[in-house]
């Protein structure tokens, strides 16, 4: 005897073109968002089974693991979308311990009202990220949480790499005589970003920088003796030098003028009044990097698109332990230290 | 970037701290103003190339820092209402009042936005006719003329859930303040260079005259600023006491005449307090009168609520020139920007923030290899 | 407040009843109101401050000041002992 209070709609369910509760409800309106949106997307045989886990092969060695969550406001910027920025934020988070990344989840929590189609193209995004890098999205989550609150959209990721045999790569291997390496400009992304908030718009050439930095990782490790990887997302460069001094207990000495800017990115700071240094990047990194394999390094580096502007920008010391101190561009010096909290643009 | 580049070329710095370093015969202390200029020594690491003979002593020129507590308190009261957009620029954003700073009121559901012009509160109001849109107008001379073009174009474009909530602060008043002070140090001035852009620099002949103190009109760029420092010893030295201009290429005697005629249809002069230094009369701007539909301080009723400010803090003494960041014993311990226990801390530049964020608490530089 | 950048001019366009232009400051442009330059061209190099051109750049006081430090480079040095400055104060 059917069950009375079984309530069912006779209608058959349409394609909404916004995120309703339902779709996080583990119900058929999920099972419909996954088999229709995210399982073409990131399609893989891990995937397809639709198991709550993954289960994978590995060589041996050391497993890389990382986790990390991405809220970024506006959802699409010049130059990606939160779904790239996750994808390639997440490889490059194993790529810095030397680690080839191999597989991603991704936990989605979607705001009721959330279009559709904007979900759709992040995915697509993410997809075309994960194939760039050479690594599959194998397992996932989605949840739907009322309108107010989620900012439209959260990805949190975990990541899964190894680091093979011989490599060691630490924030704390830094060593006194190391080569201070940056692979390209800084800036770019944050001042991206800060370019399509209200209010503060410009017209120019600023584009994120997010891109995978595992292929290049790949390169220098095999050209020297890398000691120390990094890459500079929130906080910028200087944020992660100062971690990198104090990790390591070494004094560093940058050049204010070795530091690669685009002239967009420069002048984006002077009008806002901000420091490149303390901008975010996403698809940079810094390298310590023991001298007498720094300029094969920089070949290598060079010779792959996203490192072609890979320049030394200073050195390690053993003075001053745990600070980097920049000579600036008329000579002078100063200490620069970690921000307490995000740069905000200033008028004074 | 053009009249930018320029102006950090290290082979001139290098001369002129050169110059610096052969004019100066006595010890000089000279103050400058601007909390920009003060950011840029700082960030150039400028006082480094000069002699010991030449002392920089910070000034209060960080109208953040010196915006008073209740003024503050004021915002905060009326950014937490739900029927307020509250404009500010990112300096005040983390100003902490008696009770937490706008991004806790933000986190709290306060609608509180930063924008780089006055001119886009305009925009969010007609955006949003149901709000009422307030914008916290801090700043010296300089912002006044974006700051009154804001109220003059609501007035007459009739956007009636625009107000202003105006703090502005008037140099010439503050540096008289400082050279009455008893104990007052300095003996020169570099003169404030964006200020004068606007509201040319007659005014501090008679400042200049009676205390027997140049002022030198200094822009911001690292050779600016010792091309001013240098120009100061010279005078210094010579025993002269004028207003000289090493801003031209900015800064006309006279300044920004339809600039200054908008300020003086938009605002009067008035008293001010000054936290850390008290109240200077005739040192502020309010809107006069016919602009009052447009003054916040008008639109919305709000207690003040007055708070003592921390004793440890020397914030005044600093302000004035009279002590150093690190005189002061709970520098980078009690008092820190996360922290802030006064003004100069407050703002990125006030003088013991800038300190602080440069690292100086941190580590003695290394002496210089010598400049040239 | 004191933080005004240099830009040129590239564009002159009107807002209502003010007078704006679209300001180049080496590879990014932003608009900027110009109601408080006279007589405003394209070409003209501007002190812009939140969003308003507060002043026009002299380009031959800039080029006067900027030739007396460079021939000021060229100065001999005067051969005198030089104490090296100290560090912190």
């Amino acid at each position: 005897m059917p069950n009375a209070f079984a309530l069912s709609c006779g209608l058959p369910v349409s394609r909404p073109r916004n995120i309703v509760l339902g779709h996080g409800s583990g119900g058929r309106l999920t099972a419909q968002l996954v088999r229709d949106l995210f399982l073409p997307a990131f399609d893989n045989p891990a995937l397809r089974k639709l198991d709550d886990q993954a289960v994978l092969p590995v060589d041996s060695g050391r497993i890389a693991l990382t986790t990390d969550s991405f809220v970024v406001t506006p959802l699409f910027f010049p130059g990606g979308d939160i779904g790239r920025l996750a994808v390639n934020g997440t490889v490059n988070d194993l790529a810095m311990s030397g680690a080839r990344p191999l597989f991603l989840t991704a936990a989605f929590i979607l705001e009721e009202g959330l279009p559709i189609g904007d979900l759709e193209r992040i995915t697509q995004s993410m997809a075309k990220a994960a194939s760039e890098a050479g690594v599959s999205i194998v397992t996932g989550d989605t949840k739907v949480v009322n309108h107010g609150s989620a900012d439209k959209l959260f990805i949190t990721t975990a990541g899964v790499g190894v680091v093979p045999d011989g490599i060691s790569i630490s924030a704390s291997n830094a060593r006194p005589g190391d080569a201070v390496i940056v692979s390209g400009t800084i800036g770019d992304h944050g001042m991206a970003v800060w370019a399509t908030r209200e209010g503060l718009e410009f017209e120019g050439h600023i584009e994120s920088d997010t891109a995978p930095l595992n292929r290049l990782v790949h390169a220098m490790t095999r050209a020297g003796d890398v000691h120390v990887l990094r890459d500079p997302t929130r906080g910028g460069l200087g944020t992660s030098l100062c971690e990198i001094a104090s990790s390591s207990s070494v004094g560093v000495e940058l050049d204010a003028r070795a530091v690669p800017v685009r002239e967009e990115v420069r002048a984006a700071c002077e009008i806002l009044g901000m420091d490149p240094l303390f901008v975010a990047n996403e698809g940079k990194l810094v390298a310590m990097v023991a001298e007498s394999s720094a300029d094969a390094v920089l070949a290598a580096m060079r010779s792959l698109p996203e490192g072609r502007g890979a320049c030394r920008i200073g050195r390690v010391v053993a003075e001053h332990s745990g600070a980097v101190i920049v000579k600036t561009e008329i000579g002078g010096s100063r200490v620069i230290d970690v921000p307490f909290a995000e740069q905000l643009p200033r008028i004074c | 970037m053009k009249y930018v580049d320029e102006y950090r070329d290290q082979k001139l710095a290098e001369k002129l701290a050169g110059e610096i370093r052969r004019a100066a015969t006595k010890p000089w202390a000279i103050m400058e103003v601007c909390g920009g200029q003060t950011h840029s020594i700082v960030k150039y690491g400028i006082d480094y190339l000069l002699p010991n003979e030449v002392e920089l002593v910070h000034g209060p020129g960080c109208p953040v820092c010196v915006t008073p507590l209740e003024m503050i308190d004021r915002a905060h009261a009326i950014a937490r209402r739900s029927d307020v957009i509250f404009c500010s620029f990112g300096d005040m954003l983390r100003v902490p009042g008696s009770n937490g700073d706008l991004f806790q009121a933000k986190a709290s559901g306060a609608d509180v936005r930063i924008v780089y012009s006055p001119l886009d509160c305009l925009r969010i109001a007609l955006a949003n006719p149901q709000k009422k849109v307030v914008f916290f107008a801090v700043g010296f001379e300089t912002t006044a003329p974006a700051n009154a073009m804001a109220v003059w174009q609501a007035k007459s474009q009739g956007i009636g859930n625009f107000s202003m909530l105006v703090s502005h602060a008037l140099v010439p008043p503050a540096i008289t303040g400082i050279l009455e002070s008893p104990d007052n140090r300095v003996q020169a001035f570099l003169g404030p260079g964006h200020v004068c852009a606007v509201m040319g620099y007659r005014e501090y002949e008679p400042i200049a005259a009676r205390f027997h103190t140049p002022v030198v009109i200094t822009g911001f760029e690292p050779l600016d600023l010792l091309e001013g420092i240098l120009l100061a010893v010279r005078q210094l030295e010579q025993g002269r006491a004028q207003v000289e201009n090493q801003y031209a290429r900015a800064v006309e005697p006279g300044g920004n005449q339809s600039a200054r005629e908008m300020i003086r249809q938009v605002f009067e002069v008035c008293d001010r307090g000054w936290r850390g230094i008290g109240s200077i009369p005739g040192s502020g701007y309010c809107l006069r009168e016919a602009f009052r539909d447009y003054d916040s301080e008008r639109v919305f009723e709000v207690d003040t609520i007055h708070a003592p400010e921390p004793e440890a803090c020397i914030s005044g003494s600093i302000l004035k020139g009279l002590k150093k960041p690190h005189d002061c014993p709970a520098f980078g311990r009690e008092c820190t920007p996360l922290n802030p226990l006064g003004a100069t801390m407050v703002s990125a530049e006030g003088a013991c923030a800038a300190y602080f964020n440069y690292g100086r608490q941190l580590v003695r530089l290394p002496a210089m290899e010598g400049a040239s | 407040m004191c933080l005004a950048i240099p830009g040129k001019i590239v564009e002159l366009e009107e807002e209502g009843s003010m007078r704006m232009g679209r300001i180049d400051y080496g590879g990014i442009t932003r608009q900027a109101c110009l109601a408080y330059i006279p007589d405003p061209q394209i070409g003209d190099y501007v002190m812009v401050h939140v969003g308003f051109a507060i002043s026009k750049v002299d380009a031959e006081e800039a080029a006067r000041t900027y030739r007396y430090l460079a021939e000021m480079n060229q100065l001999e040095e005067i051969a005198a002992p030089e104490t090296p400055p100290e560090a912190m104060p």
